[in-house]
């Protein structure tokens, strides 16, 4: 019995799976994976789901559910102000966020490609505020923007700038905003850094034989080279614009005069505030496919800008 | 020469405006309460107020908060690692019918936002009877999570399948292969999903603050967000105590570094 398996498993084993599992063997795969599935079922599809369903419900958490069909929806675009000005917001951050992350990030992960000394001190030094909490983060900011005591503008009056009241002066509160968040992104750098070194010397050394200067190394070589960590970076970036919340329920709580009222927040004012549920799904779906929208955007006219080095292996593949 | 310079410049520059905001949180948490009302603000304080740490917390229940946030961040880890290590084992170790699709799904899941499974979540646990539990927060990860069984896959891919194959003609099943083989020479991933899932768990605020309601429930972010908004807490109290709970990530951080700063890289480009 035993020498004969023996014999029957010289050949590389591979050859002998693909053969028809039988009874047992045909459930093992889905044992292993049924926590996922599970999971996946309970906290994730089942919830979503009934978020749909839910959105064409007028559902309050006490009383009576009644169906009012796209009710929700028509509301939430032709009779709530608060809809409009919530998804203003949260553009408006994105737009101020997105490029200036992107721009930031890429800039500091390209000095430290310079072969400076201690750039383990530096990386380390950018990744730090990632690192904590956001409630950390919204309580340090706080303080740093403090009207009266806070730090930042005193660094501002010593170049001369006065500062204004950041955190409860409706012009600057989001910009306030903007700087927070990107203080806790500095981990950004640290994958652009990644794909900076990707990039193999001989493609600069050929370049400089040619007689490129520093910017057309720059436009040709390095930006081309990155765009896919670009991409990455302002796909994830767009989204969690879309989801920002904890920052504008802790640093604002969303004033004043709801100029950092983001979407996220309006959708959580009307759940767990106005225990709207079924006005608040079908705030989150429209949520939803705005986000589906821009990732298909971003992809579909990636083709043009993003340049995948020699073949097209990496698009493919596991993204 | 110029172009180091600039890299220098730069470099320097920036490290100050990211670590600007550190330092005013330790010194002020330093500071008396007089001290903290000057202006110009004072960069050191005169006397170092190192009973502001002990203070601030027992003002609060934080000693609560702080069983709390623990019970959550380790059961959750254990969660995680026994449940997304078997999904994983399952996806990268297998051939079965529907397996590519479902690891799509798996992906695509790390693309839903929050928001829109936000409110179905809390009804349905309300309806168990969860809120104002830790459950809500510890229960989902046992059953796995995308982004760390994306991870513990890929890192599966990279062991030899002849290993299971010896093992296999040993006698060994699938899931002894995958206790005695896989779970052991996988330990770098296990240790990084640890240090992902511990610091993400550690500074969940919007799990808690949507589960939890009592008090005596809250974790470690959810009191500190409390804290904040009692008018006769001082800027001083506040700070020494976003110092202490921030502590622990932090030394994570620099425990952990190599595998984190590595692995965060590697995985957006692949």
């Amino acid at each position: 019995m035993n020498t004969e398996s023996v014999v029957t498993h010289k050949q590389p084993a591979m050859t002998v799976q693909p053969k028809k599992l039988k009874g047992r063997a045909f459930l093992t795969p889905y044992l292993f994976i049924l926590p996922w599935i599970l999971g996946f079922l309970a906290f994730t599809l089942g919830p979503m789901l009934f978020s749909l369903v839910m959105s064409f419900f007028d559902w309050p958490v006490v009383g009576e559910v009644t169906f009012v069909g796209l009710d929700n929806y028509i509301n939430m675009f032709t009779d709530d102000p608060l809809f409009w000005q919530s998804l203003w917001v949260t553009i408006k951050f994105a737009l101020l966020f997105v490029p200036l992350n992107l721009f930031i990030a890429l800039f500091l992960a390209m000095m430290l490609n310079q072969k400076v000394k201690g750039s383990g001190f530096f990386r380390t030094v950018f990744y730090l505020p990632s690192v904590i909490s956001g409630v950390a983060l919204a309580m340090i900011w706080a303080w740093v923007y403090d009207g009266e005591y806070g730090i930042f503008n005193y660094l501002l009056s010593l170049v001369g700038i006065t500062g204004p009241d950041w955190l409860n002066d409706t012009s600057w509160a989001l910009v306030a905003m903007v700087i927070a968040s990107l203080w806790g992104q500095g981990s950004m750098v640290l994958i652009f850094l990644a794909g900076l070194k990707s990039i193999p010397e001989s493609l600069y050394e050929a370049a400089s034989i040619d007689g490129a200067g520093a910017v057309q190394k720059f436009f040709r070589i390095t930006l081309p080279m990155v765009s896919p960590t670009i991409l990455f970076n302002l796909i994830m970036t767009i989204i969690s614009a879309f989801q920002q919340l904890s920052l504008a329920l802790l640093l604002t709580g969303g004033g004043p005069l709801q100029s950092t009222y983001f979407y996220a927040m309006y959708a959580y004012d009307n759940a767990f505030k106005y225990f709207k549920m079924g006005y608040a799904s079908a705030n989150s779906w429209f949520m939803f496919v705005i986000i589906l929208v821009l990732t298909f955007l971003v992809f579909k006219t990636s083709g043009k800008w993003v340049y995948y080095e020699g073949d097209n292996r990496r698009g493919g593949e596991e993204a | 020469m110029i172009r180091k310079t600039i890299a220098y410049a730069s470099l320097i520059f920036f490290s100050f405006l990211f670590l600007a905001p550190f330092y005013w949180m330790i010194s002020t948490a330093l500071k008396s309460d007089d001290e903290i009302l000057q202006y110009p603000p004072k960069w050191i304080p005169d006397v170092l107020h190192w009973e502001n740490f002990g203070n601030a917390w027992m003002s609060q229940p934080f000693h609560l908060y702080l069983e709390n946030s623990l019970t959550v961040t380790i059961l959750t880890t254990i969660g995680q690692l026994i449940s997304s290590s078997l999904v994983a084992y399952g996806f990268a170790r297998f051939t079965f019918k529907g397996r590519d699709f479902l690891f799509m799904v798996v992906l695509a899941t790390m693309m839903i936002p929050w928001e829109v499974t936000m409110i179905p979540l809390y009804m349905e646990f309300n309806y168990l009877g969860w809120i104002n539990t830790l459950k809500p927060l510890i229960v989902p990860s046992f059953f796995g999570s995308a982004f760390y069984i994306f991870l513990m896959r890929q890192f599966i891919l990279t062991i030899p399948r002849e290993l299971d194959e010896a093992a296999r003609i040993d006698g060994a099943g699938s899931f002894q292969i995958y206790a005695r083989i896989i779970m052991p020479l996988m330990m770098p991933a296990l240790i990084l999903v640890s240090v992902f899932n511990i610091l993400g768990t550690w500074n969940d605020y919007l799990g808690p603050l949507i589960f939890l309601n009592d008090q005596s429930q809250y974790t470690l972010t959810l009191g500190l967000a409390q804290f904040k908004g009692m008018y006769e807490v001082e800027a001083t109290g506040l700070m020494a105590v976003t110092f202490l709970i921030s502590l622990p990530p932090l030394l994570l951080f620099f425990l952990a570094q190599r595998y984190i700063v590595d692995n965060s890289a590697g995985v957006a480009i692949k």
